[in-house]
């Protein structure tokens, strides 16, 4: 089935998910859509689902132009989707999961079922016994569920939302193979990742999507580092940050081979040590075990072997509080989810981050830092604004106001995302005041020029593995980009499950 | 008391609480919680009565306990559904308010002889051996009951719309995409369930408990259904047998306080209550971990055995219910 999606336009408030994207997928092909998290690649592919409405735009099958009205609609149209979080029904069997919804008969034919069940999982060499409940397969077996499920609804063309971000490397496997055999067999693909080497290996042609527009488009054999520029996108280079490597005799923190996994990546046996005002840089495509790094650091996720040192004191295993009063701090990436509490104004936040100790709270004190949190941070609003009345920009500003001035070391997630170029310089220039007073920083970031002009050193993060540190000033753009294209790396792919 | 005499006690007496613990069942399959059954019982038990007395129609009774059942049911529906509000909260309050309607409305009714849904044995079948008088020497609202379990089973279970009933409580998105209009399913099974338990309502004041007073004396029988509800871990099947093993429990307490005269009235009527609260502990301890631990310690073959009854009586509620979805 050839799909067409033309010049679709969606916002969510103030966001413009997507923003006049253009898409063609050839019938018989495997249609990869790259893009980082947010760059309204799930948007569009629920649009074209019927999942959602588009502001405007046209869609068309087959060249005629159809207006989605919901799943079920796009199903009987011929267009099925796998999403996330499997759309599926854990309490009830397979049978049971693969009838619901099949057929108006008031009884539904489990007999035929049963066989038809059968004859697609031969098909695709899936091995799916039909009275299992589904609380009891795997991810990839639920998957694999939804494909049949489809097929034997009629889908012509398939949508896959990040199918492996929880699935093991066999099981990908299995999935890849299928996949092509679908598209041999005429059927449309279109397998949306944010995974360069998936996409390489499995998609006939990619379509990249950054912050909601289409930025590039490619076909086999495609050149690494041209798909990350697709994806980060290029600004002019700004002036970097000269370095000044503070060499004590005393690492600040250090790192010995310290082992820390969560249920599908480990990083294993990781050395690293970081000086007094110094700034490392964290790069990978998003969820190759930056965060694994930065919980461990600040004691939200325990290592499972190795030590951990702060200013020459063994800190493995201590609780986040712990760490905090000696001075380490955490900037999470998730403003509102995480960060902040949405129904609490500047000041209320205030008072509680400088908790000064007492029973009742020092309002006109915390009135006062907050006002000097708004002047120094540049945010936009009010000590008595609510924070979830603030832009996204703002909110940022706020996280950042709220950090305590004496700090040790301060790990962040995306410290400058959602600010703008001028913003992000200034944020940038109070950051580094703080590393002359000897904090250093470890941050997480998607933006290539940011890590390169911030850091001193990057490390470069590949499914969990972990390169040496790189002295920022001696690599640049391309090289980074192959880096984490996975390059370097030796064989393998990322992410290999677990279990 | 031989046991099929007592077994058929037990039957008569159940109609009331299966129709309350299925339509709930029903309700709750869907996602919507109906917290309200002890006060709309009492308040359809009312309604069905009167109206079954001033009109001298026993079905048009009936009818009017269920309308008023659904009628509650909606309200619930409607707070959580299409206005967002806290269905407990809803329920709760509803609750307080249909027990002290029922008693403002009806007291005029109260003591006053009236109709009664009259003994009809089935001829022939009830001549069976054992089964003839237990299931077929009874009564047209018991053999209704028999029937309302079988059929709620096998519509949940076998056919289409079943299906989707479970899934509406599962994960109301899959349902949706599935081709399901979620909210409006939901309005409808909750208010199938709000009218079944209306048709419970009428059961009391129509046969179990013949009229109306104040107070009636059937306070307290709507938690025990919610109880039931998780007993029978939203399976139609199961919670019949818990409302069974409830009933069966009070009938106990009835035969022992006469063998047991000196024991003081307030305690056998009470029993079934604490005991039925002892049931459900027992049901939901494969969900706690200090069971767990505790098994853990045991010798391997006691571990094993314990752990597979338990496992066995365990149960989940519908993972999305009491929650309420929407499209994004």
């Amino acid at each position: 089935m050839r799909v067409e999606l033309r010049e679709i336009h969606k916002r969510f408030g103030s966001v413009h998910a997507n923003n006049g994207i253009t898409l063609k997928v050839t019938p018989g092909t495997i249609h990869g859509l790259l893009g980082e998290n947010g760059a309204g690649k799930s948007t569009l592919m629920k649009i074209l689902n019927g999942f959602i409405a588009a502001d405007s735009g046209e869609i068309l099958l087959d060249g005629k132009p159809v207006t989605m009205t919901s799943p079920a609609q796009a199903v009987a149209l011929g267009v099925g989707m796998l999403y996330q979080d499997p759309l599926d029904f854990p309490a009830l069997t397979v049978l049971d999961n693969f009838v619901l919804g099949c057929s108006p008969a008031l009884v539904p034919d489990r007999r035929r079922a049963r066989r038809d069940l059968r004859d697609l999982c031969s098909q695709f060499d899936f091995t799916l016994d039909p009275d299992a409940h589904v609380s009891d397969l795997s991810i990839g077996e639920r998957q694999q569920l939804e494909i049949v499920r489809l097929l034997w609804l009629g889908a012509r063309t398939l949508v896959l939302d990040e199918p492996t971000t929880a699935i093991s490397a066999q099981q990908r496997d299995k999935l890849f193979v299928a996949l092509r055999k679908l598209a041999e067999g005429g059927k449309s693909v279109i397998f949306v990742s944010h995974k360069l080497e998936e996409v390489e290996t499995l998609c006939d042609e990619v379509t990249v999507l950054s912050r909601g527009r289409v930025t590039g488009h490619a076909q086999q054999p495609y050149s690494t580092e041209k798909l990350v520029q697709m994806m980060f996108g290029q600004d002019i280079p700004r002036v970097r940050r000269q370095v000044q490597l503070v060499t004590t005799a005393e690492p600040l923190l250090r790192l010995e081979r310290v082992t820390v996994s969560d249920w599908r990546l480990e990083i294993r046996n990781l050395n690293l040590d970081v000086m007094p005002g110094e700034v490392i840089g964290m790069a990978g495509l998003e969820g190759s075990g930056q965060l694994l790094l930065l919980q461990a650091c600040c004691g939200l996720r325990p290592p499972t072997s190795g030590r951990i040192w702060l200013a020459g004191k063994d800190v493995t295993g201590q609780s986040y509080h712990r760490l905090r009063a000696a001075g380490v701090a955490y900037m999470p990436a998730g403003r509102l989810e995480e960060g902040l509490i949405a129904d609490m104004t500047l000041t209320e936040h205030l008072a509680l981050a400088e908790y000064q100790g007492g029973f009742f709270v020092d309002w006109p004190q915390a009135a006062q830092s907050a006002a000097r949190g708004i002047e120094r941070y540049h945010i936009k609003g009010q000590p008595t604004s609510r924070v979830e009345e603030l832009s996204g920009g703002n909110q940022q500003r706020t996280l950042l106001a709220l950090l305590p001035s004496q700090l040790q070391l301060l790990l962040m997630e995306h410290p400058t995302r959602g600010l703008d170029v001028e913003s992000a310089e200034h944020i940038w220039g109070l950051l580094l005041e703080r590393t002359q007073q000897g904090t250093a920083i470890i941050f997480l970031s998607s933006d290539l020029d940011e890590l390169l002009d911030r850091s001193d050193r990057i490390l470069v993060f590949f499914g969990g593995r972990v390169s040496a540190p790189l002295n920022a000033r001696q690599i640049n753009v391309e090289q980074l980009g192959e880096l984490i294209g996975g390059k370097g790396f030796g064989g393998g792919g990322a992410d290999e499950s677990r279990g | 008391m031989d046991i099929v005499t007592f077994a058929a006690v037990v039957l008569a007496a159940s109609p009331p609480i299966i129709f309350a613990v299925i339509g709930e069942t029903i309700t709750e399959k869907a996602g919507v919680i109906n917290l309200s059954l002890d006060g709309s019982i009492l308040l359809t038990a009312m309604t069905a009565f009167v109206v079954a007395l001033t009109t001298n129609n026993l079905i048009l009774g009936c009818l009017a306990g269920m309308a008023v059942g659904a009628a509650i049911a909606l309200i619930i529906a409607f707070a959580s559904l299409t206005l967002k509000q806290p269905q407990v909260a809803t329920g709760f309050v509803l609750t307080l308010l249909c027990r002290d309607l029922a008693y403002v409305l009806g007291n005029p009714y109260s003591r006053v002889p009236g109709p009664q849904v009259p003994h009809t044995p089935i001829p022939g079948l009830m001549n069976l051996p054992v089964i003839g008088p237990i299931l077929f020497d009874q009564n047209p609202v018991v053999y209704l009951s028999l029937v309302l379990i079988v059929l709620t089973w096998a519509y949940m279970y076998k056919t289409q719309p079943g299906l989707k009933l479970q899934g509406l409580g599962e994960k109301p998105a899959a349902t949706y995409v599935r081709g399901v209009n979620v909210n409006r399913m939901r309005y409808v099974y909750t208010a199938v369930g709000g009218a079944l338990v209306g048709l419970g309502g009428a059961a009391f004041s129509l046969l179990v408990k013949p009229g109306w007073a104040r107070p009636y004396g059937i306070e307290g029988t709507g938690w025990i259904a919610l109880a039931i509800v998780i007993f029978g871990g939203w399976r139609p099947l199961r919670a019949a047998a818990g409302a069974y093993f409830f009933v069966l429990l009070q009938m106990l307490a009835n035969t022992l306080q006469s063998a047991l005269p000196s024991v003081p009235t307030q305690v056998f009527p009470t029993l079934p209550f604490p005991l039925m609260i002892l049931t459900l502990v027992l049901v939901t301890l494969g969900n706690a971990d200090w069971v767990n631990r505790l098994l853990n310690r045991l010798p391997e073959g006691v571990a094993r055995w314990l752990r597979r009854t338990i496992k066995a009586l365990q149960t989940s509620p519908p993972a999305a219910l009491g929650t309420v979805w929407e499209k994004q």
